[in-house]
């Protein structure tokens, strides 16, 4: 049954076994394990995160395709939820017809893109995708009356999903209001979305994109047409992308340039899928969980570092919590160092 | 006269100024094993590039069954039924000695776009390459990563490839280059096998003469991109133009 769920695709590695039950765990009890808004929106975000992270892991890890443009569709995702709700009003429904209308145009978008760029050399895919990217960025913040601009959007979701709606008392201590609903909405919907990822990897259809990783002038020789793989790859990854932007909106309840589409965002992504190992779906999953939590908590764990070591000089200094991305950045220089295939990659291979 | 199986007409393809297959015009009859030979950079492998589709004609046409596929893909031409073995050996170095057979064999079927079902849950495919896996005798090495196999034993797996593909057309580029002296006649055995097995038709490019006279029902010679010779082996081996072209040259390279 849980290899069924798993596509056979077991972790294959005991620690990472562990390490994956760990994170699954911590993220399916989080608002009763880790109370407090900073943590909720922390699991939050990791859910979408290792979303997002696997579906960008589809093209770069296993199909071998460089592209800049996945906060593009995250954006389109995140942006149907926000102008579906601002103009249809409050409502499920809005939130339904954003997110298709997110995902198809993102799934449209991209097959446009890759018809055009995928036929030739990799590489120009990666130009193209880096352009587009960068113009609907500008597009976006110069459409102020459309989009809000650099301002972004602010628009309100279903009373089910938000704190004021209560439903019960407490467990545990925990209210039991929209809030919690919200987050299970993200958090089971990541699952599904992950899981079917896992599917796709491992079913005849994402062996076909291995060999194209591997040896695409071999593959197109046994008879794929490599393009039409390649496009069709690119279309599910940018719809992925777009349903965990459309999850984000839902859960934030805002979108802006900066949350969205942001160069940065795009940075990150292949840093988790780096750190956590590429053509691993796992990977996706530890990259984002530690990325996120670094992001978030490195600040205070070096604030209480550099309160212990106060009274050095030098130390201390390096270790004030306004140094934060300075280590966040040896960090990942030490785990690309240590770990070239990644965490994943490098468990599964063993010691 | 039936149409040929597979022709080539005046087919030609120039690089810059040199000329590298030039003008050859040839048939292949259906059930027959046709060997190329020819020494070092005569075109071989090009002509090979050009009726498999990896190269672009300058000039001139392929036929098969007597259908213009000049400008065909290569992967269209591959389900056409034009299969072809590399002589480098090109496969998919990260994946298992079963799923590099597997991809073939799925391709064929027709199963590449189905994305919900499981690559590992296809028994039929799986099966079928179970038993191409086992005549090019690799199965103890099923779920080796092909990176990871020795230089013959890869080259196995690439014939292994052109097997599970059932082509109608079987191209062999020097399937035992670099091969040891134990295991080529593996894979020569196969090929004599496949000959044997009904009509199949095969080209075969190869330099070991004792493996020519024994397989091939017809030797053509390429000389400088053209067609220097066509016919029996007997006949073809006996003629000057391979003497002084082919064994000639070999003999001084020796």
């Amino acid at each position: 049954m849980i290899v069924t769920l798993l596509s056979g695709d077991r972790p294959r590695s005991p620690l990472l076994t562990l390490i994956l039950l760990a994170i699954l765990a911590g993220l399916a009890l989080a608002p009763f394990l880790f109370p407090g808004v900073r943590s909720l929106e922390t699991a939050a975000r990791i859910c979408i995160f290792i979303v997002l992270v696997a579906s960008y892991d589809l093209l770069l890890g296993y199909t071998g395709i460089v592209s800049f443009a996945h906060t593009m569709f995250f954006g389109l995702g995140a942006y149907g939820v926000a102008l579906a709700s601002e103009h249809i009003g409050r409502g499920f429904g809005a939130l339904a017809v954003g997110t298709v209308a997110g995902a198809v145009a993102a799934a449209l978008l991209a097959m446009v893109i890759g018809l055009f760029s995928l036929r030739v050399r990799a590489i120009f895919f990666a130009m193209i995708t880096l352009a587009v990217a960068s113009a609907v960025a500008v597009l976006v913040s110069q459409l102020s009356q459309i989009t809000g601009g650099e301002d972004g959007l602010n628009y309100r979701i279903p009373r089910e999903l938000t704190p004021a709606f209560r439903w019960g008392g407490k467990l545990f201590d925990v209210n039991l209001n929209g809030k919690l609903l919200n987050y299970y909405l993200v958090f089971f919907c990541s699952l599904g979305l992950f899981l079917l990822m896992l599917r796709i990897v491992n079913s005849p259809f994402g062996r076909v994109l291995q060999a194209i990783r591997e040896n695409d002038f071999r593959a197109e020789a046994i008879g794929y047409r490599v393009v039409r793989y390649r496009v069709a790859a690119t279309c599910i990854s940018a719809a992925v992308a777009a349903l965990a932007g459309s999850l984000f909106a839902v859960w934030l309840r805002y979108v802006g340039p900066d949350t969205t589409l942001s160069f940065e965002i795009m940075l990150d992504i292949l840093l988790m899928v780096v750190i956590g190992g590429m053509g691993t779906m796992y990977g996706a999953v530890v990259g984002a969980t530690l990325f996120v939590l670094a992001q978030n908590y490195l600040q205070n764990l070096m604030g209480l570092a550099s309160g212990a070591t106060e009274g050095v000089p030098v130390v201390s200094d390096l270790l004030d919590p306004d140094r934060w991305l300075l280590w966040l950045g040896v960090l990942f220089i030490l785990s690309v160092y240590f770990f070239p295939t990644g965490i994943v990659g490098r468990l599964r291979a063993g010691r | 006269m039936t149409v040929p199986l597979l022709e080539t007409q005046d087919l030609s393809v120039r690089f810059g100024g040199h000329v590298a297959v030039d003008a050859v015009t040839c048939a292949f009859r259906a059930g027959e094993l046709t060997a190329i030979v020819g020494p070092n950079g005569a075109g071989k492998t090009t002509y090979f590039n050009l009726i498999s589709g990896q190269i672009p004609a300058s000039a001139g046409r392929v036929l098969l069954d007597g259908r213009d596929i000049t400008r065909t893909p290569v992967a269209a031409r591959c389900r056409l039924g034009l299969g072809r073995a590399f002589q480098l050996t090109n496969l998919f170095p990260d994946l298992t000695v079963l799923e590099n057979v597997r991809l073939v064999i799925q391709a064929h079927r027709g199963r590449g776009f189905s994305i919900f079902s499981l690559a590992d849950a296809q028994r039929e495919v799986t099966e079928a390459a179970e038993a191409v896996i086992d005549r090019v005798r690799l199965t103890p090495l099923i779920s080796q990563k092909v990176s990871e196999l020795s230089h013959g034993n890869q080259r196995k797996l690439e014939v292994a490839l052109l097997i599970a593909l059932d082509p109608r057309v079987y191209m062999f580029d020097e399937p035992t280059a670099g091969m040891s002296v134990d295991e080529a006649p593996v894979v020569l055995d196969l090929i004599a096998e496949l000959k044997a097995e009904s009509d199949r038709t095969i080209l075969l490019v190869e330099h070991k003469m004792d493996v020519i006279r024994t397989l091939a029902d017809r030797i053509i010679v390429l000389h400088n991109g053209k067609l220097a010779a066509d016919g029996k082996p007997a006949e073809v081996m006996a003629s000057d133009v391979v003497q002084e072209a082919y064994m000639g040259k070999e003999l001084e390279d020796v």
